[in-house]
C-alpha cells in the first residue's frame, strides 16, 4: 500500500457554486483512514455542500477529491460501493417501517431476501428499535430515528462514513447513544467523516478537525490545538453573598485569569481555565470561607472558537484568515 | 459489586460491535433486481395507506356514473348504449390519470433525504425511477379494474369477453408506462406535488375531453373534429374499444404503443438526467 491510501479522503481546491453564491470555496482536506475526522462549522459554512461532493450526490466545479484512493467523480460507482452517507435530513423512508427501511437497503445493496432480513433483525437488535421495527418511521422518536438512519448506513459496514451533524435536535441521551456507536464504528474499522456544529462533539469524538467558514477551512488540528488557540475555557461561580463578589474576583484574578462579572449580582467568570486550575481555584474559594452556590467549568463555544480563529462571530464578514491559519499549522 | 452504573442510555455496544462487524459486501444487485425492490417499496406504501388508491379511482367512477345516467341517454339513445361505447374509454382516462400521481409521488420523494441515501448507494442509476413505476403500474391495473367491475356491475358486457377486457387493460396500462415519464419529467422540473398535480391535470384533462372518449368525434365541428381524431388518447381509446368488442384495431394498437415507446425514448432519459443533477 502507498502512502496515498493511507488517506481516507484526499481532496484539493474542492469547489461548489449555485448560482452566484461560492458555497464551498477551495477546501483542501487530508483526513487519515481510521479515525473519525471533524468538519466544524456554523450552518451555511459549506459543510454538507463538501460531504455531497465528496459523497457523489453533486460534482465539484473545481479542484478533485479522491476518497479511498477513487476520484469522486471520474470512479464515481466505486466510490459509491465503499462510502454511506447519514445526511442533515433523515436518509430513510418515513412513509415504511423500521423493518422495511432495512430490508430494502440490504436488497438494493445485493443480499439475499433472507439475508436482508437477518440483517436487519440483527441490526434492529443492537441499535435499540426493535420493539419500534413494525411502526412507520414518521412516528419515530428524533433518537430512535437517527438510530435507524446509522444502522441504514451499516446494512453492509461501509469503509468511510459520512455523518452530516447526526446529533442536532436530540436529547443528551440520544447523543450520548449517537457518539458511542460512532465510537463503535471506529473501534471496528470504519473512518468517519463528521460533520457537527458543536465543538463539544467535535472534541468528544474526533482526531483531528478542520474548522470551515465560508467555504473555506480556516483552521486544522487536533481538538487540543484548537482549544488551545481558544485559549481554553471559562469557570463561572455563583457566590451566596453577592457583597463579596469584589474579593471574590481579586481571588480568581490570581489563580485563573481575567474575571467578567456577570449580570446576576452573585455571579462572576474567570476566563482561560483549564480543569486543573479551576479546581485549584475552587478549592481556595472554599478555603477562604466563600460559601459557593454553584461553580462550572465552561468549554469554550464555537462561537468563541470562531472568534478567536477569525477575529469575527460566526456569521459575520472576516478579514483574511491566512495569518491565523499559519497560526495554528 | 461497585457502585458505579453505566449512564442512561448507552447502547448495548459489544451488540452494536457485532452488528457492525458481522457483514461482508454481497455481490452488486444486477438493475431488474434494484429496480423490482423500488417496486416493492412502491406496493409496501400502498399497503401502509390503502387510501390513496381511493384517490385515483373515485374520480373515474364519478365520471362513469354521471356521463353514464346523466347523458347517456341523451348523447346515445340509451345508457346501456352509452355504456357500451364509454366505458373502454372511461377504462383509458381513469388510468392516465394515474400517471399524473406517478410525477406527484416522486415530487414528494425529491423533498425527502431518503433520495440522497438512494443516490449514494451502488446500483443501477435510473433503478429507483424504473422501479417507482413498475410499482405504479400494479396501481394502473388497479385503478383499470375498478373501472371494468363498476362497468360490468351496471350491465356492461364486453363482446372480447374476458379476453377483450384483458388485453385492453394491458395496452392501457403498457401506455401508461410510456406516458408517466412525461410527469415524472414534471415532478423532478416543479417545486411542489401540488403544482405537480395542478400541471399534470391541466394538461390530462383537456387531452382526455377533447378525445372520443366520451362522444363521436363525428358530432363535432370539423376543426375539433380534426384534432380529436389525431389526439393519441383517442385513438388508445378506439384501440381498447376494439379489444374489448373482440375485434381488435391493429392500426390503433400499434400506433397506441409506438406513441408511448416514443415519450418514453425521450423522456426516459431525461427524466434520468434530472433525477441525477437535482
Amino acid at each position: 500500500m502507498t502512502a496515498q491510501t493511507e488517506l481516507a479522503i484526499d481532496a484539493s481546491g474542492l469547489g461548489k457554486s449555485f448560482g452566484e453564491t461560492r458555497a464551498v470555496a477551495g477546501v483542501d482536506l487530508a483526513v487519515p483512514a481510521g479515525a473519525i475526522y471533524g468538519v466544524l462549522g456554523p450552518n451555511g459554512a459549506g459543510k454538507t455542500t463538501t460531504i455531497r461532493m465528496l459523497a457523489t450526490l453533486i460534482p465539484p466545479d473545481a479542484g478533485s477529491a479522491r476518497v479511498l484512493g477513487h476520484d469522486v467523480v471520474a470512479e464515481a460507482a466505486t466510490v459509491r460501493e465503499l462510502v454511506s452517507l447519514t445526511g442533515q435530513l433523515a436518509s430513510v423512508d418515513e412513509e415504511l417501517t423500521g423493518r422495511e427501511n432495512l430490508r430494502l437497503l440490504g436488497r438494493l445493496l445485493g443480499c439475499s431476501r433472507a439475508a436482508a432480513k437477518a440483517r436487519a433483525d440483527e441490526l434492529l437488535d443492537a441499535f435499540d428499535i426493535a420493539e419500534a421495527a413494525g411502526r412507520l418511521v414518521k412516528h419515530y422518536s428524533g433518537g430512535m430515528r437517527r438510530r435507524l438512519d446509522i444502522a441504514a448506513s451499516i446494512v453492509v459496514t461501509p469503509r468511510l462514513m459520512f455523518l452530516d451533524e447526526p446529533t442536532t435536535g436530540l436529547d443528551p441521551r440520544s447523543r450520548n447513544q449517537v457518539w458511542e456507536i460512532a465510537r463503535a464504528l471506529v473501534a471496528e474499522g470504519t473512518t468517519i467523516l463528521l460533520c457537527t456544529q458543536y465543538l463539544e462533539e467535535a472534541d468528544q469524538l474526533a482526531d483531528g478537525i478542520a474548522v470551515i467558514d465560508r467555504g473555506r477551512v480556516i483552521a486544522e488540528g487536533t481538538p487540543a490545538d484548537l482549544k488551545a488557540s481558544v485559549g481554553t475555557g471559562s469557570l463561572y461561580v455563583r457566590l451566596l453573598d453577592p457583597a463579596r463578589r469584589a474579593e471574590a474576583a481579586q481571588l480568581l484574578e490570581r489563580t485563573v485569569g481575567p474575571v467578567v462579572l456577570e449580570p446576576e449580582p452573585a455571579a462572576l467568570s474567570a476566563t482561560g481555565a483549564d480543569a486543573e486550575r479551576a479546581a485549584t481555584a475552587v478549592a481556595e474559594l472554599h478555603r477562604a470561607g466563600f460559601p459557593l452556590v454553584h461553580f462550572s467549568l465552561q468549554q469554550p463555544s464555537l462561537d468563541e472558537v470562531f472568534l478567536a480563529l477569525t477575529g469575527h462571530a460566526a456569521e459575520e464578514t472576516s478579514p483574511s484568515t491566512d495569518d491565523l491559519q499559519e497560526h495554528l499549522s | 459489586m461497585t457502585a458505579t452504573t453505566t449512564a442512561p442510555g448507552s447502547a448495548d455496544t459489544a451488540a452494536v460491535r457485532r452488528a457492525i462487524s458481522s457483514t461482508s459486501r454481497p455481490p452488486r444487485p444486477g438493475p431488474l433486481s434494484a429496480a423490482l425492490t423500488f417496486g416493492w417499496r412502491g406496493m409496501l406504501k400502498v399497503k401502509h395507506v390503502p387510501e390513496q388508491l381511493l384517490d385515483v379511482t373515485v374520480t373515474p367512477v364519478m365520471f362513469l356514473l354521471m356521463f353514464t345516467y346523466l347523458f347517456g341517454g341523451a348523447i346515445a339513445g340509451s345508457t346501456s348504449a352509452y355504456l357500451d361505447y364509454t366505458l373502454p374509454g372511461l377504462l383509458v382516462m381513469s388510468v392516465l390519470f394515474t400517471t399524473v400521481y406517478s410525477g406527484v409521488s416522486l415530487n414528494t420523494d425529491l423533498t425527502k433525504g431518503v433520495v440522497d441515501r438512494f443516490r449514494t448507494l451502488p446500483i443501477w442509476r435510473p433503478a429507483p425511477l424504473v422501479g417507482s413505476l413498475l410499482g405504479d403500474s400494479v396501481r394502473y391495473v388497479i385503478a383499470g379494474t375498478v373501472i371494468i367491475v363498476v362497468g360490468v356491475a351496471l350491465g356492461y358486457r364486453p363482446d372480447g369477453g374476458v379476453v377483450g377486457a384483458v388485453s385492453a387493460l394491458g395496452l392501457v396500462v403498457a401506455f401508461s408506462f410510456g406516458l408517466s415519464w412525461v410527469f415524472c419529467v414534471l415532478g423532478l422540473l416543479l417545486r411542489s406535488p401540488n403544482a405537480v398535480m395542478n400541471a399534470g391535470f391541466m394538461a390530462i384533462f383537456p387531452l382526455t375531453f377533447l378525445s372520443n372518449v366520451f362522444v363521436d368525434p363525428a358530432t363535432l365541428p370539423g376543426p375539433l373534429e380534426a384534432f380529436v381524431d389525431v389526439n393519441p388518447i383517442s385513438v388508445l381509446a378506439t384501440a381498447s374499444r376494439s379489444l374489448m368488442a373482440g375485434a381488435p384495431d391493429g392500426e390503433a394498437i400499434v400506433i397506441s404503443l409506438a406513441v408511448a415507446a416514443g415519450l418514453a425514448a425521450v423522456f426516459l432519459p431525461l427524466t434520468t438526467r434530472l433525477y441525477r443533477s437535482r
